[in-house]
């Protein structure tokens, strides 16, 4: 059942990942992106982290697309159109891709070849009190460091901001 | 297999029901907006108009689906599906009540509870904004645009307090889970003065059941906060190119979304199925009694009546009431019906507020409305929050 449904929500995700870079309108890419959350979300569900895969969707699918949705309707910005290949990405492309590919396929089948049940970090069951207990524990100091980290992107955003306005 | 069978049954149940609430609830908006404005509401299609949500039914079906010729189809007939199924989901994992026994079988009066709960309807309604954002950019229309990026606007804005007024109770809970979260509501402080997380301390938590009722208002679009379709500036905002099934749609999402929110308003903050005063001060016999008084209420009525056709029918009404109050005293079917009449009272007193204030009061200018949201009620969840988590901290075993 767990095997079923890997397969069905990693194919998803993978189509919609294609998906996000074939379509033309910024909005089915944006949705499409969404889609990829979404499978994500459910693979991390498989792997027992509910709260990761709550928080995937309420994070990105439910908050971060939702603001680049916004941006694009508030833009308006119409569908793309497609410029003509270059002669490099029509000769290499393809080749290129499936490079890559063996070389990722090869990676993994020599340094996990044993694969075992996955665990995140430090702790092995991925519910809300021992997320809770590893972000306050072990890594408080990366927690916070954060959290700083982001404060000071939100001021530099309004600097920014302010700089337009004067 | 028996889980599966009892499963099954259960959604139908759940479904059958959530789905004539939601029929029912827009008949009792509209007559309870009809009496506020002094005024009858419907009362042709059946006695007092109490078939009206059928008729409203078999016209949306049968109307004509019409596609305007220049939106974006794919998405203009994705973006109510996404909108009613957001919002249908979430009923799933609401409890509303507590374990119950029928025909030797052991249940629970949920279809099923999971240890994350409350950020699975998070996440839910949180999805829901697509359902508005894309009606509202591919019906290719001005208004439908701003209503869509205003509806958006604003739901991710009040989600901010909605979510940190929603931390506090959890906090005093101490669980995710929804059944376990009213389980810990239950007892009573002194006696009498039930431990729901609005009366009992560390720190009772007023402000943020406050918090909540009015994001609340602003995530189910509605007055005085439904900007995304005021009718005098965007005819009807993002749904204005939307006709039949797939306006049906936005209207049911709007209801079950108003649903949704009240239940989860008495799962954290008014104690879900726990009654208002103990069983031993005699609790279990309020429904009857409120079911008899209004029995009686009908039943002199219809027979002093003020208009000739209500000789008919409001002592058949009042023997309905009546048959109901003595279900409430039958022994069997007590534990099953008397915790979910006082979950389904809450709901409905919470649901009656909303559409009270929508007969009360007028819109929001949208700055108010955006100022509100980030300079009142964010700082003030964000106080609230504090204090609590200080308090629970102080108070911890």
């Amino acid at each position: 059942m767990d095997l079923f449904f890997f397969v069905v929500f990693a194919v998803v995700a993978i189509g919609c990942g294609i998906s996000v870079v074939l379509q033309t309108h910024p909005i089915s890419s944006a949705l499409s992106l969404v889609g990829v959350m979404g499978a994500l979300a459910v693979l991390y569900l498989l792997l027992g982290a509910e709260f990761i895969a709550m928080a995937q969707v309420i994070v990105y699918a439910g908050a971060i697309m939702v603001l680049f949705i916004f941006v694009i309707m508030l833009l308006n910005s119409g569908g793309e159109v497609r410029a003509g290949r270059s002669v490099i990405v029509k000769v290499l492309g393809v080749p290129a891709l499936a490079g890559f590919v063996v070389i990722i396929a090869w990676v993994f089948n020599s340094s996990f070849s044993e694969l075992a049940q996955v665990h995140f970090g430090g702790f092995s069951d991925g519910s809300a009190r021992s997320v809770g207990r590893a972000i306050f524990g072990p890594y408080l100091l990366p927690f916070e460091v954060t959290s700083v980290l982001i404060l000071v992107a939100i001021l530099g955003a309004v600097v920014l901001a302010r700089k337009e306005l004067d | 297999m028996e889980f599966y069978v009892i499963s099954l049954v259960k959604i139908a149940v759940v479904f059958a029901g959530f789905m004539t609430t939601l029929a029912y609830l827009q008949w009792v908006e509209r007559k309870v907006i009809a009496h506020v404005q002094v005024r009858v509401g419907p009362n042709r299609v059946g006695p007092h108009g109490l078939l009206q949500p059928m008729a409203d039914i078999i016209k949306l079906v049968t109307k004509e689906g019409f596609l305007p010729s220049h939106v974006h189809k794919v998405f203009y007939l994705l973006a109510p599906f996404i909108a009613v199924s957001m919002a249908l989901i979430s009923i799933s994992i609401i409890p509303f009540g507590s374990e119950i026994k029928v025909f030797g079988y052991t249940t629970w009066m949920q279809l099923t509870d999971l240890n994350v709960g409350i950020l699975f309807v998070l996440a839910i309604s949180s999805l829901g904004v697509y359902g508005i954002a894309l009606a509202g950019w591919s019906s290719n229309n001005k208004y439908s645009l701003l209503g869509g990026l205003r509806s958006s606007a604003q739901m991710i804005s009040y989600e901010l307090p909605l979510s940190l007024a929603i931390t506090a109770p959890l906090l005093i809970a101490g669980t995710l889970s929804l059944r376990e979260i009213v389980q810990s509501q239950g007892g009573y402080n002194f006696g009498f003065l039930p431990r729901w997380s609005v009366f009992t301390g560390p720190f009772p938590q007023i402000f943020s059941f406050l918090i909540f009722v009015i994001a609340g208002f602003a995530e189910t679009n509605r007055v005085p906060f439904d900007l995304p379709e005021a009718e005098n500036e965007l005819v009807a905002g993002f749904h204005t190119e939307y006709s039949s099934m797939e306006f049906a749609s936005f209207f049911m999402a709007e209801y079950a979304n108003m649903i949704t929110m009240t239940c989860m308003t008495t799962i954290l903050f008014l104690g879900g199925w726990q009654p208002l005063f103990p069983a031993s001060l005699g609790s279990n016999y309020v429904p009857p009694l409120l079911l008899f008084f209004f029995g009686a209420l009908l039943l002199f009525n219809g027979l002093n009546p003020r208009r000739k056709k209500d000789r008919l029918s409001l002592p058949v009404f009042a023997v309905v009431f009546f048959l109901l109050g003595l279900l409430f005293l039958v022994p069997a079917v007590k534990p099953i019906l008397v915790p979910f009449f006082w979950f389904a009272a809450k709901v409905g007193f919470l649901l009656f507020t909303f559409i009270w204030i929508r007969g009360t009061l007028p819109r929001f200018r949208y700055d108010q409305l955006m100022g509100f949201a980030w300079k009142f009620l964010f700082p003030a969840a964000l106080i609230n929050l504090l204090i609590t988590g200080l308090l629970v901290a102080l108070t911890a075993k």
